[in-house]
This record gives C-alpha cells, structure tokens and sequence, in this order.
C-alpha cells in the first residue's frame, strides 16, 4: 500500500476536523476525495503531507509512518496545496531549481527540462512565475510536485479557476500520471470524479461517508448520478 | 538548507527591499556622521569613529526589523509555507537559513561604512593616527549586534502573518534588549544586583568587545542571545500544527 491511514484525527479544541478516519489507496489508481467546503480534505491532505501534526492516529506513505519518518515520507510525496502557493518572484526554471535542490535531485537541469515538457510549459518556461496565467501557474505546481517522480501525488483542488480547455489538458496530465504512482486528489466537480478517478472517498463533517470505486458506489446506489449519491451522503 | 539559503538571499538581491533598505541606512548614516552638525565626525575635533559606533545601534534598530519582518510573515501569508515544510527539509534548516541570509544583508549593509574608516584615518594628524584595533573590535561588535537583533527580527517575523506588526515587534524588542536592561538596572542602583541585571543586555556587551578586547563571555552571550531566539523561532512556527 502506498498510503495506509489508521484512526487518523485533528482536533481544535472542542472541533473535530477530522474524526478517526481510516482508508487505504493504491498505485496505479486516482482516489477522488470529495466532500462539502470544511468537510476536512485539507485537513487531511495537509497531515499526509507533514504540514499538519495529526492529534491522533498514524498514517504511512510507501510505509514510511508520517510522524515518526516524516523526512522519508515527505520524499515520496509530491504535493500542490490549494490554491497553489508559489513564490511569485521567481523564474520558473529558478523556481523549479530550487524545488530540486530541496530533494537533492542529480542531474536537476535536465529533470527541470523534461518536467517543463511534461506539463506543458514549453512557451511559458522563461517567465517570472507572477506573470503567468493562472493555468500555467498551476501547471508550475504540478511541475514542482512531480519533479522528484515521487510514488505518491496529493493534489488539492488542482483544477480549481481553470478555463474549460486547461480543464482538459490538466485532467489528461493527472490521469497520465496517475498510471504509475497513487494519485489522490481532492474536488468539487462531479464530472472531474467521473473523468478520471477509479476510487472515491466522500467525506463529511471530519468523517468517511463512502468510500468505495466509482462503479461500486454507483451500484450500491440504484445506479443514481454522483451529484445525488453525494448530496444524500453529506447533506 | 543551502538551497532555501540562496533563494532567500537571491530573494533579496532581485528584489528592490535589499537595496532601499541597505541604501537608506547608507544615506542616513552618512548624513549624521557627516553633515548634521550636532552629530558630526568632523565637528567633533578627533579623528576617529566612536561616534559612528555608538550610532549605528539605534540605526540597527530599524534596518534589520525591515531586512527581517518577511521572513516567516510573507510566507505565511502567501502559504508559501505550506509548499516549503512539506519539502524534506526541517523547520531547524529552514530557521537558520532564512537567518544566515539575513545576516548576509546585514553584512552587505555594513561593509560599505569602512570608507569612514579611511576616510578618518586620512584627516588624522599625523596622517593614519587611528586606533585600528579599537576599529575592528567596533565592528565585530556591529556584526554581533546585528546577529543578535537579527534573531529577534525572524523570531518576531515568525509570531505573525502581517510584515508591519513584525516590524514593530522587532524594533520594540530589539530597543528593549540593547537599552532596556541598562534602563532597568538603574532602579537598583547601588545595590549589587544592578551589574548582574545590566549584564543581560546587549549594550554592555558590545561596549566591552567596542573596546578593542575579545573576551570570550562577550561572545558567548551574543552566541547564546541569537541561539535561544532562533528557538523562540522554531518554537513558534512549529506551535502551530
């Protein structure tokens, strides 16, 4: 297993964000990570990738624990946080150096050329990063998340604010990508799901309402669209 | 750690904060040791630099919360952060690095004032009469004083998202650890207590290695001073997961 959580929990005060959840995900298979706005996705994908300490529980990453391993895991992990944050000063070879360097990567410049053709960013590559449309900019996040050809990919809300065109070309990437590594990612879009992902977990109120394939979902329910299989779950 | 080092300093040389920053102190500096009459070097009769030394503290003051106050705000703010820690690197790494870079600009910001030095030197009667010793005790004691403030500066840079409250936290702490504790061993003058309070603050310390004498204590206060902040630093920043 590539990703195996137990129990995992993060409590705010009295709030739980997320409640004892427990799942696993596999390579070569996209898990979509579904759920309303607080339902605790970030919450989640921020402590598989380290940002978080979790309150309680225990997660693995290619069987590094994330607590006590965090430095092996975070290796293995590669990560676009929502909204995609990144240093808008920089180039975007500069930027992707640098990410680089962090993994201390060998032979990094002709890594940082082959990710740059992989995403897309050919005609974009001698730009500053704050130049840059939004949907390159997220191709410049995707590009730092794979740079390291990690066996794991977390990707938050990749595709939000993408026009309908960069929706393709983004949604093709991630699905080529997720043919050799565990891919999750987590969205709003019931077609996204449908598109791309062969699992889905939706989360409610810090807890794991569904979690089952996209086929077996649709069975156990009467073969209904997404969109209502979802809003019966967590409404 | 290398690498967050170099795009932190390269951060700040491609950006136009380094070069206001260390310009105004420049301009600043220059006007009152060399212009303003109350201050200057020239009206004051001696040819040598005390005054520029007991000067450029207070200047410290505000060029390194201004150098410093991005560090950890702007990050935060741009969850920048975010996409840092999950790299595999520690907070530790990542702590003194964004200090060595800082402490880098402080050293680009004094090197420039050693042409006072020759320019002192050159008004001298005899010509050269300056006490080069006492010189470069002075500004190993600069250099000391900016690696103190410049811990206090990224620890207060790490209590908040917003730049401007970093600065004033840094200024105001930066203020209080040079004078303060001077200010505050006064209450108990006379008693024995006064010199042990005193000792806590950074002024005794500079003054004493200023002199020209390197005395060990001397820099294992400004050692320690810098290395319990950059705690404080790490401390904060990992408070919040």
């Amino acid at each position: 297993m590539s990703i195996s959580v137990k129990n995992l929990s993060k409590h705010y005060d009295k709030q739980k964000a997320v409640d004892a959840i427990s799942f696993e995900a596999k390579p070569g298979r996209i898990l979509g990570f579904l759920g309303p706005n607080g339902a605790g996705k970030s919450t989640t994908m921020r402590m598989l990738t380290g940002y978080l300490a979790p309150t309680s529980g225990n997660a693995e990453i290619s069987n590094y624990d994330i607590s006590t391993q965090s430095m092996e895991a975070k290796k293995h992990i590669g990560y676009l946080p929502e909204n995609t944050p990144l240093y808008t000063e920089m180039y975007v070879k500069e930027f992707l150096n640098f990410v680089g360097q962090t993994y201390q990567l060998k032979n990094l410049s002709y890594r940082v050329d082959e990710v740059i053709k992989m995403v897309g960013l050919t005609p974009e590559q001698h730009k500053k990063i704050g130049m840059l449309s939004k949907g390159y900019r997220q191709r410049v996040g995707l590009a730092q998340a794979i740079i390291h050809n990690p066996e794991v990919l977390i990707l938050d809300e990749p595709t939000s604010g993408l026009d309908p065109n960069q929706l393709v070309d983004i949604r093709a990437l991630i699905k080529e990508l997720g043919k050799n590594k565990t891919v999750i990612i987590s969205t709003h879009i019931m077609q996204e799901v449908e598109a791309i992902c062969d699992d889905i977990i939706i989360i409610n109120k810090g807890k794991i309402v569904a979690n089952d394939t996209i086929e077996g979902i649709k069975l156990n329910n009467n073969q209904d669209s997404l969109e209502n299989i979802f809003r019966k779950l967590t409404a | 750690m290398y690498a967050v080092f170099k795009r932190e300093l390269f951060s700040f040389l491609s950006s136009m904060v380094a070069y206001i920053t260390i310009g105004v102190f420049i301009l600043v500096s220059g006007l009152l040791l060399w212009f303003f009459p109350d201050t200057s070097l020239l009206d004051y009769g001696y040819a040598e630099l005390s005054g520029f030394f007991s000067l450029v503290p207070y200047l410290f003051m505000f060029l390194i919360p201004a150098i410093t106050m991005r560090s950890f705000a702007e990050e935060r703010r741009e969850g920048t952060y975010e996409l840092l820690i999950t790299k595999p690197i520690t907070l530790w790494q990542i702590v003194t690095a964004k200090y060595l870079a800082c402490l880098v600009l402080v050293l680009f910001a004094l090197i420039p004032t050693t042409i006072y030095y020759y320019s002192i030197s050159k008004l001298g009667y005899p010509e050269g009469n300056i006490d080069s010793g006492a010189v470069i005790g002075s500004y190993l004691g600069l250099f000391l004083l900016g690696a103190a403030y410049t811990s206090i500066g990224i620890f207060a840079s790490a209590l908040t998202k917003n730049q401007v409250i970093a600065f004033a936290i840094s200024a105001a702490l930066c203020a209080f650890a040079y004078l303060g504790f001077d200010y505050s061993s006064q209450i108990f003058a006379m008693q024995n207590f006064e010199t042990t309070i005193s000792s806590f603050g950074i002024n005794q310390h500079y003054q004493s290695i200023s002199r020209g004498v390197l005395d060990t204590r001397d820099l294992i206060y400004f050692v320690s001073f810098a290395t319990l902040f950059l705690l404080f630093t790490k401390l904060a920043m990992g408070g919040k997961r």
